[in-house]
């Protein structure tokens, strides 16, 4: 988790739509019981061969995009499957933030968790941060967390972000811990729940129980 | 003032309001698997908490299992074993119900729960898989989550949920002869693209919905996703009741009772909609994927799109590139497509019906030798039953590999891949790049085309199969 109210550096355009999250981290990188490891897998057959071999042609294998701190990407980013592996490996792969159109709604929840920043911003200004960041004499970006606003070389665009998700980002909000706070609240909801639909409490271990 | 059932269910899980976009939503039934839930145990650990609720969490064993067709499964890979392995000792450790490699009982998450009678309407079930969607169609809202929320879920039993906005789809009319409700979440996914419900909860009605069994309705919620959907319901109706009554005699104290509550599980005459779309059942044809989004398919007597003639420069692009990868050209015919490799499984297309639909086009009649067809049922249930049934004999000497149930093939996480280059029929929910195995090409279609596909060789149309076949 991060304090800073700015990320800037080098950014990389990742023009496909729909870029999915078996796509951000195929099959084969989700074996493990911890988190290690995960920046292997980052869009692994984008990035690499058959063989195993960095594709040259492959923006992120390219030098003048090395230590790349940020994505420009299309609409839908991080859409189907729900692993945060994607996320896990796109940090540690040293990726602070992706601009795109629109998130896959689990990503999103997920990128939060996780202190990775997602701006949304319109399909115009990505055009604009895309054709910025193509060329790698203009390929930085910056983005100012504190006045929600992110700066290409020839275009500005200013993004929203809710007050809770500016807080996860800025103070790193644990949010089990406070939601533990409201562990009276969850146990009160739970006695009325319950009362009012009996069938519902302990489901888990009567259907395991009836079935065994 | 009137609500959709969105909203009354997450007014009924509501356990506080956080601010104006977030609620700590509670979860009757937190499903687990043993890839998302490792790291969330382990932060558990580092936290030292408990469980908070174990009863109210189910925990299976699928995503990585082998489905060889023998009897005692083994789990050969290393890291998948220790998955598996750590996944017991977890659910040991804390007390949490498990249906682990060797149960006679499990099967695909998806699957196994409503048929084990685990999901009732109006629950909200939580698990760590995009296809938590599926128990829309008992009634009962389900969330995909991440693996953080899946440590958050175990701690408190609830998820800070961003409330969505609402979206009905309204399905006029019937289904044609041929036509599955696989079919029909194609033609709308194909309609409303890949993310033209994103931000939204999806409450399917009308006559086409109301037609199709409960298995059919979960095909639909299931892929409901596909469209970027966070969640998707159907309102219980009588089809719905029963088949929750019949699966779940725990509760045969309450079930008058129940089913009370249940009958009032329904958006209000005037509740607000933000979105309302409206589709024919009449229109829809069995469908085929040409490309790698779920949003990409034309019924069978279509060709290919032409990139060039799509709305924007990036759908021009995706698409494109797509027809690259699945190596086809614009106007191209599917029908006809030789196909290497037929998959009927996942847990969108898996479930007992399915498998007698497969049966029932497959007939005496043989796959062809030209291609490989695995049948990977849903669950050890559904693989029993069709074995009662005769469907297992039946297809078994066709041609087809009768396996041992799990996700197998439907994300490839354990050895069932495609080849590069490999063209697949498949029954499954994603035909993204790569989804399958590295270079593998991904047809998504209902289980009966999946099944004419594997005897004519090629992808083909099923009507035209059907009626050329001397019963």
């Amino acid at each position: 988790m991060s304090a800073d109210t700015s990320i800037a550096g080098v950014a990389a355009a990742l023009p496909i739509p729909n870029l999915d999250t078996d796509q951000i981290m195929p099959k084969q990188f989700l074996r493990g019981i911890d988190k290690a490891g995960l920046d292997r897998g980052v869009l692994y057959d984008l990035r690499f061969d058959a063989n195993g071999a960095p594709r040259s042609d492959f923006v992120l294998n390219q030098p003048e995009y090395a230590g790349c701190r940020i994505l420009v990407a299309e609409q839908n980013f991080g859409c189907g499957s729900s692993r945060e592996h994607a996320v896990w490996g796109l940090v540690q792969l040293g990726i602070r933030a992706v601009i795109a159109p629109s998130f896959g709604e689990i990503f999103y929840s997920n990128a939060m968790n996780n202190g990775l920043l997602l701006i949304v911003v319109a399909q115009l200004d990505v055009d604009r941060f895309m054709n910025d960041v193509r060329n790698p004499a203009t390929n930085r970006i910056d983005i100012d967390v504190a006045r929600l606003q992110v700066r290409s070389r020839t275009h500005l665009a200013k993004f929203a972000m809710s007050a809770r998700h500016r807080q996860m980002f800025l103070d790193g909000l644990d949010l089990v811990g406070a939601s533990l706070a409201s562990v009276e609240a969850i146990a009160a909801f739970e006695r009325k729940h319950w009362e009012e639909q009996p069938w519902l409490q302990s489901v888990g271990a009567m259907v395991r129980a009836r079935v065994c | 003032m009137s609500r959709t059932l969105y909203q009354k269910l997450v007014d009924s899980h509501c356990v506080q309001r956080l601010d104006e976009e977030h609620v700590l939503l509670y979860a009757d039934l937190h499903l687990m698997n043993e890839y998302t839930s490792p790291q969330a145990f382990a932060g558990l650990r580092q936290r030292g908490l408990p469980v908070r609720r174990p009863w109210q969490n189910v925990a299976v064993v699928d995503h990585i299992i082998p489905t060889h067709p023998l009897k005692h499964r083994v789990i050969v890979d290393p890291a998948s074993a220790l998955q598996a392995s750590n996944l017991a000792r977890n659910c040991e450790l804390h007390g949490i119900p498990l249906f682990d490699t060797n149960d006679p009982l499990q099967g695909i998450e998806h699957v196994i729960a409503p048929e084990l009678g685990m999901i009732r309407p109006g629950m909200v079930v939580l698990c760590g898989d995009s296809h938590t969607t599926t128990y829309g169609a008992l009634g009962a809202l389900g969330f995909g989550i991440g693996t953080s929320e899946v440590e958050h879920v175990l701690a408190t039993q609830t998820l800070v949920h961003r409330v969505a906005s609402n979206m009905r789809i309204r399905v006029d009319g019937r289904l044609s002869v041929g036509c599955t409700a696989k079919d029909l979440v194609l033609h709308i996914i194909a309609n409303i693209g890949a993310q033209g419900a994103r931000g939204y909860v999806v409450e399917f009605v009308g006559e086409g919905i109301a037609a199709l069994s409960v298995e059919a309705r979960m095909t639909i919620c299931n892929m409901a996703v596909e469209a970027g959907a966070r969640g998707a319901l159907i309102a219980p109706d009588d089809v719905a009741i029963e088949y929750v009554s019949a699966r779940a005699p725990d509760m045969k104290r309450h079930l008058p009772r129940a089913i009370e509550q249940w009958r009032k599980l329904r958006s209000d005459d005037d509740a607000r909609f933000d979105v309302e779309l409206s589709f024919d059942a009449c229109d829809v044809g069995p469908r085929v994927t040409w490309g790698t989004s779920p949003d990409q398919s034309v019924p069978i007597d279509e060709r290919v799109p032409d990139p060039a003639r799509a709305g924007s420069p990036q759908q021009r692009e995706a698409a494109t590139r797509a027809l690259r990868y699945i190596g086809l050209e614009a106007g191209a015919s599917l029908d006809g497509l030789a196909i290497d490799r037929v998959f009927i499984g996942s847990c969108t297309n898996a479930r007992i019906e399915d498998l007698r639909e497969v049966a029932k086009i497959v007939g005496d009649r043989k796959v062809d030798p030209r291609v490989r067809a695995m049948i990977v049922p849903g669950s050890g249930a559904v693989r029993d039953q069709a074995e009662a049934e005769g469907i297992a004999a039946r297809l078994i000497a066709a041609g087809f590999e009768w396996r041992q149930p799990g996700c197998s093939m439907c994300l490839a996480m354990n050895d069932d891949v495609l080849r590069p280059g490999e063209r697949c029929a498949s029954t499954t929910n994603r035909n993204f790049e790569g989804r399958q195995g590295r270079a593998g090409r991904t047809h998504l279609m209902s289980p009966a085309m999946a099944a004419a596909a594997a005897i004519a060789g090629c992808i083909t149309d099923v009507r035209r199969l059907e009626s050329s076949h001397v019963r």
